[in-house]
């Protein structure tokens, strides 16, 4: 493989880029997903049919933790990309350690506060609401975890093989992913539940 | 055995049990067949593993190949049924089945396939390019859109086919009226198969936009990869909204939810939204692949350079955006209201005008030229006038106070069949005829060719011109059958008449493969047709580098320049080649994919849950794996070069 040194690594080779290139456009296909699971949900927000209504079940505390949890760890992703830049192999490992972490802690919270709406009978067959919020939080969830097992997957290859172009690339792809999922979330932070609590 | 009951045929019937006979038989046959013979390791090895845009491609026709028939049998037996007044051929429920997979196969599973097959072949050799920008995600989009397109066909003979049509509008398509497991395969294997066409429209655009050769700038694209980029763009803007509408529609059929439900607060109509929001542009996925297929058909046979490039591209992009703002009009009589309606309306006529002006700029392209009417500018020249008049009609149906009148009728079926036939089925097998030498190495035989445009289009104006009448007359669509007051009967007559034209014209295609596969001559040389664009640059059969020196092009004809204006179109020499191996990873996912959607469409949760975890460790086996590729050496490209050029 031919490298260009003049590039940052996660560009170094024509493959590189290429792999950056179609991940924004997945990340393009992504956004018509997630735009369409919007549209879905403010459709849906008020055919509450006889159960809980946005209102009656969001509780602010949890969100809050969840988005201050999410957004530190873009931060953290962000030192993690920088730290890798300048070739500090042991900083980035540990900025991505704690983005992870950070990640786990989110879908902690988001587990238990789907478990307390289960208890206050908003469940999955409740309603469109319901069945609505939850498809649009879980889309999301699922992306959470399923960059959680990723993000994972890509430290034990730095780790083995040390930055290089492979890893660096794929390192900067997963940051591409978890910034994503950030934005996503602000959009569902201010769509879902402030403005379902207003 | 009651874990059994559930895979059994809600409806059975004679047809039925014969088809599982044949399927069984046929199956027999390929595994004995491939024993026999000792293929299976070349099978495993040359096809089953490979990540060659070339193979890949073949492999896409050849599927679209075998759907086009399945669908064209259904479609036969429709026109059967309502061939005489009353009939008794097909009970409701029978016809409603091979109504909506008629509608699915030859949309999905068909005409997408057809689509991808040149758009694998011909995209990377157009732009001078190696191989896709990701040959293996590329093997991946084949092997789920193949199992895909195997869970949907097997419905017939496990568990009952889906009968809501091919729009499977909620809440018929929904568990209270839809009681067999027909609409979960469906939702799945379009589900499975729909992913796979994502990929590909990620790796098409990422492959037209970063890997063209030097001196091939965006308006010095050839016509038909335009036509590919502007469609990939398409796919990936509606696919994903189909993806959560078909997410949407299994959780209501698998966990009980209400998003379509007609009770707790669902709103059936949302299906009916998502569905068209990719519906609709997907029909022009279909068409603008057509479209290229035809610019390149027409230039090359009209001897002459493309009229008003620009604004073919210019027409592409615009029908594109447009695509996404005309869905409503699929369901004017729905009640949005008309100040909706009218919007809608206005949007859809809109597109007439850039479709028009294509259609001037083919015959433009035609004004003056030296035409050669070879099969392939057959179909383009037949595909002009017919495909006008399903547009005119489309226009019609646009009319949102008119629509009131034609809205579900034989009138809209023989409009949309009139766009899809000439404009997407004549130019695949244009296509299919244009391509061939390049994929096999021998040309099809013109002769019977000419005979299989003729019956085909004979053929398509007896079936499908009546249903305008009997449409406009009242004749609903998806109905089993008419009284023979109505006075429907000999117009049905007449396209039951066609349909059979129509097979004969399919039949004469099968047998020119087989006569052609005979007869042909071999030694065509690289460029049969005399044509312009860089895909006949290379040698025929294409060496699996594709070029042996990187092109470079001064104009969209890069060949044509080399040929008349001394253009140097390989001024490099060669170098060592770097190409992707093999891997049997896609295939495998693809299969684990299969047992997945069949585990959901019956609710096997464990196999599922299994086959889910299968999923994922294919992909932590491709992360962890270090696959560098393979390297050519010069030597070894210089010795294929020296057989071809002597093969000439």
């Amino acid at each position: 493989m031919k490298v260009d040194h003049s590039l940052p690594l996660e560009y170094g080779t024509k493959q590189n880029g290429l792999n950056i290139f179609g991940f924004w456009v997945f990340l393009a296909a992504e956004i018509m997903l997630f735009a369409t699971l919007f549209t879905s949900y403010f459709t849906l927000e008020h055919r509450t049919g006889s159960g809980p209504s946005g209102t009656e079940i969001f509780e602010i505390a949890p969100v809050i933790i969840e988005t201050l949890l999410l957004l530190t760890s873009s931060f953290t992703i962000g030192l993690g990309v920088h730290a890798m830049r300048l070739g500090r192999k042991k900083a980035m490992m540990t900025f991505f350690v704690i983005t992870l972490l950070l990640g786990l802690g989110f879908l902690g919270f988001e587990i238990d506060e789907f478990i307390t709406y289960i208890h206050d009978g908003a469940t999955l067959q409740t309603s469109a609401f319901t069945a609505m919020l939850m498809t649009t939080l879980g889309t999301h969830g699922l992306h959470v975890t399923f960059g959680l097992f990723w993000g994972t997957a890509i430290l034990l290859q730095v780790k083995k093989r040390g930055l290089t172009p492979e890893t660096a690339n794929k390192s900067f792809i997963f940051s591409l992913y978890w910034h994503f999922l950030d934005v996503v979330w602000i959009f569902i932070f201010s769509f879902i539940y402030l403005k379902g609590m207003m | 055995m009651e874990f059994f009951e559930r895979f059994a045929i809600p409806n059975p019937s004679l047809a039925i049990y014969a088809s599982m006979v044949a399927i069984g038989l046929t199956v027999v046959a390929i595994i004995a067949g491939l024993t026999y013979f000792k293929k299976w390791g070349y099978l495993w090895r040359e096809w089953l593993t490979t990540v060659d845009h070339k193979r890949i491609g073949i492999m896409y026709l050849l599927s679209a190949l075998i759907m086009l028939f399945r669908g064209g049998v259904d479609a036969i037996m429709l026109r059967a049924q309502l061939a005489v007044p009353d009939n008794k051929l097909l009970d409701p429920q029978h016809y409603n089945e091979v109504f909506s997979t008629h509608g699915v196969i030859m949309v999905m599973f068909m005409a997408m396939p057809f689509i991808f097959a040149f758009m694998n072949y011909v995209v990377p050799l157009q732009i001078g390019a190696r191989d896709v920008a990701f040959p293996r995600l590329n093997a991946l989009s084949f092997w789920l859109f193949f199992f895909g397109a195997m869970l949907f066909n097997i419905s017939f003979v496990i568990g009952g086919s889906p009968d809501a049509g091919w729009t499977s509008y909620f809440p018929l398509a929904g568990n209270d009226f839809s009681q067999h497991v027909g609409t979960n395969y469906y939702m799945i294997a379009i589900q499975i198969s729909g992913i796979g066409s994502l990929m590909t429209g990620i790796n098409m655009i990422t492959t037209i936009m970063k890997m063209r050769a030097p001196g091939m700038t965006l308006m010095k694209m050839p016509m038909f990869t335009w036509s590919v980029l502007v469609t990939n763009l398409i796919i990936v803007t509606v696919f994903p909204v189909i993806t959560v509408a078909l997410a949407m529609g299994t959780m209501d059929r698998l966990f009980g939810t209400h998003f379509f439900a007609t009770t707790n607060g669902g709103m059936d109509m949302l299906w009916a939204n998502l569905f068209w929001v990719w519906g609709h542009p997907e029909v022009y996925i279909l068409i603008l692949p057509a479209f290229g297929i035809y610019s390149e058909i027409i230039s090359t046979f009209a001897g002459r350079n493309l009229y008003g490039y620009k604004s073919m591209v210019a027409s592409m992009v615009i029908i594109s955006a447009l695509s996404c703002m005309v869905w409503a009009h699929h369901f004017f009589t729905m009640g949005q209201g008309a100040v909706a309606n009218s919007f809608f309306s206005i949007t859809t006529m809109m597109i007439a005008v850039p479709t028009g002006v294509k259609i001037f700029n083919w015959l433009f392209t035609l004004w003056k030229g030296k035409i050669r009417f070879t099969v392939p500018m057959l179909y383009s020249l037949g595909f002009i006038p017919l495909f006008v008049i399903g547009g005119m009609t489309g226009v019609m149906l646009a009319m949102s106070a008119a629509d009131y009148q034609y809205h579900n009728t034989m009138f809209l079926v023989a409009h949309f069949h009139n766009t899809i036939i000439p404009g997407v089925v004549f130019a695949m097998l244009a296509g299919l005829t244009y391509y061939w030498p390049k994929m096999f190495g021998f040309m099809l035989n013109e002769r019977i060719g000419k005979w299989s445009f003729w019956t085909l289009t004979i053929g398509f104006c007896l079936a499908f011109f009546p249903m305008y009448i009997t449409g406009l007359d009242g004749q609903a669509r998806r109905m089993y059958t008419y009284s023979e007051a109505t006075g429907y009967g000999p117009l049905n007559m007449v396209s039951f008449v066609g349909a059979g034209v129509m097979a004969i014209s399919f039949a004469l295609i099968v047998y020119n493969v087989y006569y052609s596969v005979r007869y042909s001559p071999r030694n065509i040389g690289a460029d049969p047709w005399d044509a312009r664009s860089l895909e006949w640059a290379t040698h025929t059969p294409v060496p699996e580098y594709n070029f042996a020196v990187e092109p470079q092009v001064a104009s969209s004809e890069g060949f044509w320049d080399a040929k008349k204006k001394g253009h140097a179109l390989f001024p490099g020499k060669v170098e060592k080649i770097h190409m992707p191996n093999n891997s049997g990873v896609p295939f495998i996912m693809g299969a684990i994919f299969f047992v997945l959607g069949f585990s959901l469409v019956f609710s096997l949760w464990i196999p599922a849950i299994l086959s889910l975890i299968g999923i994922l460790a294919c992909m932590a086996l491709r992360s962890f794996e270090q696959d560098h590729g393979r390297y050519i050496s010069v030597k070894e490209i210089e010795e294929t070069e020296t057989k071809l050029r002597g093969a000439k």
